[in-house]
């Protein structure tokens, strides 16, 4: 364990940490926009910085060790004001339409901009570069008037999905997220796994699937287990008015045990078949080689009789039963014990092989 | 009367650099062979105690820095830093044409003194003829076995300014954009491929076949006691002299100017001198007499950085001078951390602005608080310095600020 | 799964994949496979007919034909064997039947091999140093490897290969089925299996009958069942009178559609159940509406055991229920009544009878759910079967496989293989994926890989409309030309009914013990439209 004193108080840490994770062990809220404790450390936006005695300089403290005696301060008026003209820098070159953005409450720089009281910005003279919002997948918007260059997306695409679809080019103030060439991403190895719109904390990347449907305090989140294939990731799926509007992912290692919240297109973007108006929502009986709208009762009774007329009259061998692997354990285990205990007979499968 | 001192340029217009035999009869790869005689702890203590600093801008003691990789490590990298990028620096060119094998023979010994059986040579991308140069040296250098075991490789830059920070450099050598990385962990004990490295300027190599041979007590005697030995100065703007010189730490400015430079020509008088670099600070008349050294420059409130040396006479348009700066800082910045990448811009903007005579007290208010907040704020040093001219100059020359504002008041 | 996901993400030094395509098929284990390769150093192996993305990074990759799995394996135990790779402690302590298997493999050299699969010998004797020299290895397959004529052999040799080097039962040392569906686990655990009753006791073990008479309270049958694919055949010759399908969609998924389509014709009674009108349920007589994963509660047992809860989130849509709710009413309208208040209470009953599952509960599951086998209450669940070498059955029994050609060979008449598989953006029949704007709009269409070599010699250019064709019959398709694949082997997915290549596919021959059908390998021909 080490020493050192975080605004006046003396606190101690495990030796390796710091002093982002010396700040939240002791409960002081710092700010932090390029962190994220999944991806390889950046250090790069600034906002965490701290005020440390004798160092001229001010210390990023998401990748500063702590270090025996330093004495810290977090919230120091010269990092009160430095944040504030990180957060005006930002502002000055960022597009503004809270009103109708889907990630509007749910948006870390949103957020420090009401903390830190940033109205406007001194900044924005000289405009700022527009950039056109035209990538055609049907999957992820890339609104980069929105984008504070992070680099999250492109660490999460690099760290997580190893897709290596995007990066900066340029320099400086001219500094973009793009794929190779600045092309669309469907031209590039980007897989659309949306991994970039879990780690982005602004409304730069979005779901296209979910645009306009439901913002994050309007819609409660069911933490589930994916529909498609068999590894089992958890998922969580964004509900408003009795609707699936779109999916999250739930970045918690006791909660997401397989994923750790990564997830593929299917999982991500392939909710809506849900509301398909597709949907069976009445049993239906086919008569005259055309189906018709039944009630349960009458659907379910013929069923039954027409199941025990053929048990009668040629045994209970000459029934069957397919179950499915994508029904749940519950009613896989209900559809043997029905037709070994009700039907009589073995002939239960499913589509294991298939 | 100042006179130049030459360590590493000694062997400049008295050799044919071309020539390994004429560089041998002048007593070179001795000291390698001397210090291969020793031990790589004596090595480094030797470098220690002759407290030769880095000099490539940041000044630190190059035998604690090669203190710092772990004996232990298995493999270790020696980076030489000649991505010269500094306008107005030439000095690491200078005594790379007249003079590689000395570089060549540096770098030996400190990959003797940290293990290393592997170095890289990080060459600016303007310099093309130089990567030949010192290529046809290192082949030289090879045949005749004088390296014994340790390799060299020239790699060029693109031509990015930040490249000369050295953890952009290992980036780049990696292969990855020119971006800084954040430290601590330092290139010492996780730098190339996350391998322990040394990475210092051509300069600071050059210096220590001559402190091997003669001794750790002999260069600790030049110049300042705590910045000893000597330095390159490349001299460019109103100088009639513009060319490099080495002097002793403790020339000061006045000195370097006036006796070795020749003074400022056609009679001018001297107004400001910028010495370090693009992002070195603007120095006024009175304090010309600052020793050249890296405590007594820092003391006066500047750095010593590379060693550009640029005049400006009384004809020049200081604002002008900076808004120029400030354009090819937001060109270079290379737009990982954002007070660097935004400010740059913004600076940039509110400079075009004062020079343009449209500009209101307030924006000069808006610039300082912007430039005060990135000197403390930006990951490495090139946001941190970029701008050290912009609150150099509304230090010391105030008035010519004043000026462009009064006319867009009137 | 042996052993957990999360192992190849870091455990595995070495990782074989064998017909399977993680990267589309398995996404979230792709990527964790790319980690481990790309950031931390594993080797990688992929043996497959397509260059898939996986290929791209491996430290070797075989091309082998479709269907000649046995050989490249038993080459491999080959070398092992030969340049004294083998881990003969492990061997001898954990297994039997080595010499008759050494005896079989011994003339498979990688030469012979290469005769065989189209691998350069040079390529499977570093494939396999590689995958007995680096630390702990893990094979990953999926239906690449099992859906042949051949396929039990095929898994079979590659445990012979897992316990030749010792590669089972630690942190890393694997044998990883990746399964396609997410319950498909869960449904075989369930006892959804013509010979088994929950957690694999067998319908023919007295004892276990008698407990789940006892439970259920009925007297229950003491023979087999049929497969999935016997029933169709059965149906086919009229012995299956009444079919119910919860779930499933035959008319896409199942080999030789005609024949498919057929059986099911031939019933005198089909019920589906079902979220969408499939192509199934179009043939039905009664269709019932069910709920999707959304509407309903439960659980999932995925590929490595890992039971998982499934929450309800949303109403179903009209009258639609909860497909337990729809069984439940049956059974009681047929005089077996069966009422259970939640879903919580049949994982109740199933946890009482299955003892696998027994340690487990909602309670239980909250969180990070439980990997079976979790015996009792204070179980933490099993990551790695077969611990140590410690087989469940007792000692590791090593199969001498003979490898044996595909039902189907190419001949003058039909050149070409043709193998069916997923694409990233599709799953399995379609019926959900195809009905999602986005994955839809993205990949609307089956397309035919055709390597370019075989496009010209048939004078085909890319996107042109040609007809593929089998014995069993033809379909049009949209050519896509790609290096990806041999030239002798052309690709299809089967997620779309416009172009459903199980029209193609052939039903005669199974894999005598797991019926499963042929997907992997049909003799194809293309001809221009």
């Amino acid at each position: 364990m080490i020493r050192l004193t975080i605004n006046g108080r003396e606190v101690e840490v495990p030796r390796g940490s710091t002093l982002l994770e010396a700040c939240q062990m002791h409960g002081i809220e710092i700010p932090t926009l390029c962190y994220d404790p999944d991806l390889r450390l950046a250090g790069s936006c600034r906002m965490c910085i701290v005020e440390c005695q004798n160092r001229p300089l001010y210390l990023a403290a998401c990748v500063a060790p702590a270090e025996e005696g330093m004495v810290i301060e977090t919230h120091s008026p010269g990092i009160i004001e430095a944040r504030k003209v990180i957060l005006e820098l930002l502002a000055a070159r960022h597009d503004f339409s809270c009103q109708t953005c889907d990630k509007n409450g749910d948006c870390k720089f949103q957020d420090y901009c009401y903390e830190y009281g940033i109205k406007e910005s001194r900044f924005q003279d000289g405009g700022r570069h527009i950039y056109t919002v035209d990538d055609p997948n049907p999957f992820l918007e890339r609104d980069y008037n929105k984008c504070i260059m992070c680099t999250r997306c492109v660490r999460a695409c690099e760290e997580i999905t190893v897709a290596r679809a995007i990066n900066v080019e340029h320099r400086g103030h001219h500094a973009k997220i793009a794929t190779a060439f600045d092309g669309y991403l469907e031209d590039s190895p980007c897989v659309f796994c949306g991994q970039c719109i879990m780690v982005c904390p602004t409304g730069a990347l979005t779901s296209k699937v979910s645009a306009g449907k439901g913002r994050a305090f309007e819609v409660d989140r069911v933490l589930t287990t994916c529909t498609y294939c068999g590894t089992g990731c958890t998922l969580e799926l964004n509900v408003k008015d009795d609707r699936v509007v779109g999916v999250s992912s739930n970045r918690d290692e006791n909660w997401s045990p397989v994923n750790k919240g990564a997830l593929c297109v299917k999982g991500r973007f392939g909710w809506d078949f849900i509301n398909s108006p597709d949907r069976l929502t009445t049993p239906l009986i086919k008569e005259n080689g055309e189906f018709r709208e039944a009630s349960w009762d009458e659907a379910l009774d013929l069923v039954a009789r027409r199941l025990q007329e053929v048990k009668d009259q040629y045994g209970p061998d000459s029934l069957a039963f397919f179950s499915s692997a994508r029904v749940t354990n519950e009613e896989n285990y209900l559809a043997q014990k029905f037709t070994r205990a009700v039907l009589g007979t073995n002939n239960v499968d499913h589509c294991a092989r298939l | 009367m100042a006179q130049e001192y030459r360590i590493v340029l000694a062997n400049a217009g008295k050799i044919d650099p071309a020539s390994l035999d004429d560089y041998l009869n002048a007593g070179g790869y001795k000291s390698l062979e001397k210090a291969r005689a020793m031990a790589p702890k004596e090595v480094i203590e030797l470098v220690r105690n002759s407290k030769l600093r880095g000099r490539g801008g940041a000044g630190f003691n190059a035998g604690m820095k090669w203190g710092f990789v772990p004996e232990s490590a298995p493999v270790t990298y020696v980076v030489c830093n000649l991505d010269e990028g500094e306008p107005g620096t030439y000095k690491d060119r200078t005594i790379v044409e007249n003079d590689p094998h000395l570089l060549l023979e540096g770098m030996a010994i400190c990959a003797h003194a940290i293990r290393s059986k592997q170095g890289y040579i990080y060459c600016r991308g303007e310099y093309p003829y130089v990567v030949e140069h010192l290529n046809r040296a290192i082949a030289q250098a090879k045949q005749r076995g004088v390296l014994g075991d340790f390799d060299i490789e020239v790699r060029m830059g693109g031509g990015a300014y930040v490249c000369g920070e050295e953890t952009a450099l290992i980036e780049s050598i990696e292969g990855h954009r020119g971006e800084p990385r954040f430290k601590p962990p330092f290139p010492g004990v996780a730098g190339l491929w996350g391998k322990p490295t040394v990475v210092n300027n051509v300069e600071t190599f050059a210096n220590l076949p001559a402190i091997i041979k003669n001794g750790a007590e002999w260069f600790a005697s030049i110049g300042s006691p705590s910045y000893p030995g000597t330095k390159v100065f490349t001299l460019t703007g109103d100088v009639v002299n513009r060319r490099a010189f080495e002097v002793p730490t403790n020339t000061t400015i006045r000195e370097l100017i006036f006796d070795l430079g020749g003074g400022i020509p056609n009679g001018k008088r001297f107004k400001a001198v910028q010495i370090g670099g693009t992002s070195g600070a603007f120095i006024p008349e009175h304090l010309l007499d600052t020793p050249l050294d890296f405590d007594s420059m820092r003391n006066a409130g500047v750095t010593l950085g590379t060693g550009a040396v640029f005049v400006m006479d009384e004809t020049r348009d200081i604002v002008d001078v900076v808004t120029r700066i400030a354009k090819f800082f937001e060109h270079e910045s290379c737009g990982k951390c954002n007070p660097c990448r935004e400010g740059t811009f913004r600076s940039y903007e509110l400079m075009k602005k004062i020079n343009a005579g449209q500009a209101t007290p307030d924006d000069v208010q808006k610039l300082t608080t912007l430039s005060k907040v990135m000197t403390k704020a930006c990951l490495c040093g090139l946001g941190q310095a970029a701008p050290t001219p912009i609150l150099t100059t509304l230090e010391h020359f105030r008035d010519d600020y004043q000026r462009r504002l009064l006319a867009a008041i009137s | 799964m042996t052993n957990s996901i999360g192992e190849l993400e870091k455990d595995a030094r070495c990782i074989f994949v064998i017909g399977s395509n993680p990267t589309e098929n398995h996404p979230v284990i792709g990527m964790k496979i790319k980690k481990n390769v790309l950031y931390n150093g594993a080797k990688l192996i992929v043996a497959d007919a397509r260059y898939t993305d996986l290929a791209s990074i491996a430290d070797v990759y075989m091309p082998h034909l479709p269907g000649s799995d046995v050989a490249l394996l038993n080459a491999m135990i080959n070398v092992i064997i030969s340049e004294g790779l083998a881990d003969q402690k492990f061997i001898e302590e954990h297994t039997e039947g080595y010499e008759e298997m050494a005896k079989v493999v011994s003339k498979y050299t990688p030469e012979y091999a290469e005769t065989i699969t189209g691998v350069p010998a040079e390529d499977i004797r570093k494939a396999a140093r590689l995958y007995a020299q680096s630390g702990p290895a893990t094979i990953c397959y999926a239906m690449g490897l099992t859906q042949h004529s051949t396929g039990t052999d095929n898994v079979k040799s590659v445990c012979n290969l897992a316990m030749v080097t010792g590669n089972i039962g630690r942190p890393g040392a694997g044998v990883d089925p990746l399964r396609g569906q997410n319950n498909v686990q869960g449904a075989c655990d369930m006892g959804c299996l013509p010979n088994v009753y929950t957690g694999y006791q067998a319908v023919t073990n007295e004892a276990a009958r008698a407990k789940f008479e006892e439970a259920w309270k009925v007297k229950l049958p003491d023979k087999n069942g049929l497969t999935l694919t016997e029933t169709i055949n059965k149906a086919h010759h009229g012995e299956i009178k009444a079919l119910y399908v919860m779930g499933e969609n035959p008319m896409m998924s199942d080999p030789d559609l005609h024949h498919v389509e057929e059986a099911l014709k031939n019933l005198d009674f089909l019920v589906v159940q079902d979220i969408f009108l499939t192509e199934t349920a179009q043939l039905a007589d009664v269709v019932l509406p069910g709920a999707c994963f959304a509407e309903k509660d439960g659980t999932f047992s995925n590929t490595e055991r890992r039971v998982q809860r499934v929450r309800k989130a949303v109403n179903p849509p009209g009258q639609a229920r909860a497909d337990w709710e729809i069984l439940c009413d049956l059974a009681t309208r047929m005089g077996y009544p069966m009422s259970y208040d939640s879903a919580e209470e049949i994982f109740a009953e199933i946890t009482s009878l299955t003892p696998s599952y027994a340690g487990m509960s909602y309670q239980r599951l909250e969180g990070k759910g439980l990997q079976w086998p979790c015996p009792t209450p204070e179980h933490p669940g099993t990551a790695i079967l077969h611990k140590d070498g410690n087989f469940t059955r007792g000692k590791g029994a090593f199969s001498a496989i003979e490898y044996k050609a595909p039902f189907e060979v190419p001949d003058e008449e039909y050149p070409l293989v043709l193998t069916t598989g997923r694409s990233l953006f599709h799953y399995h029949t379609g019926t959900m994926t195809r009905r999602c704007q986005a994955l839809d709009e993205h990949v609307p269409e089956a397309k035919l890989e055709v390597h370019p070599e075989l496009a010209a010699k048939l004078d085909i250019a890319d996107g042109e409309r040609v007809r593929l064709s089998t014995r069993r019959g033809s379909i049009e398709i949209k050519v896509q030309l790609t290096e990806r694949l041999r030239p002798d082997v052309v690709f299809t997915t089967f997620h779309f009914a416009e172009a459903a290549v199980n029209w193609l596919t052939q039903s005669e021959l199974l894999d005598p013990v797991a019926k499963i059908p042929e997907y992997k390998v049909s003799a194809a021909r293309i001809d221009k439209i």
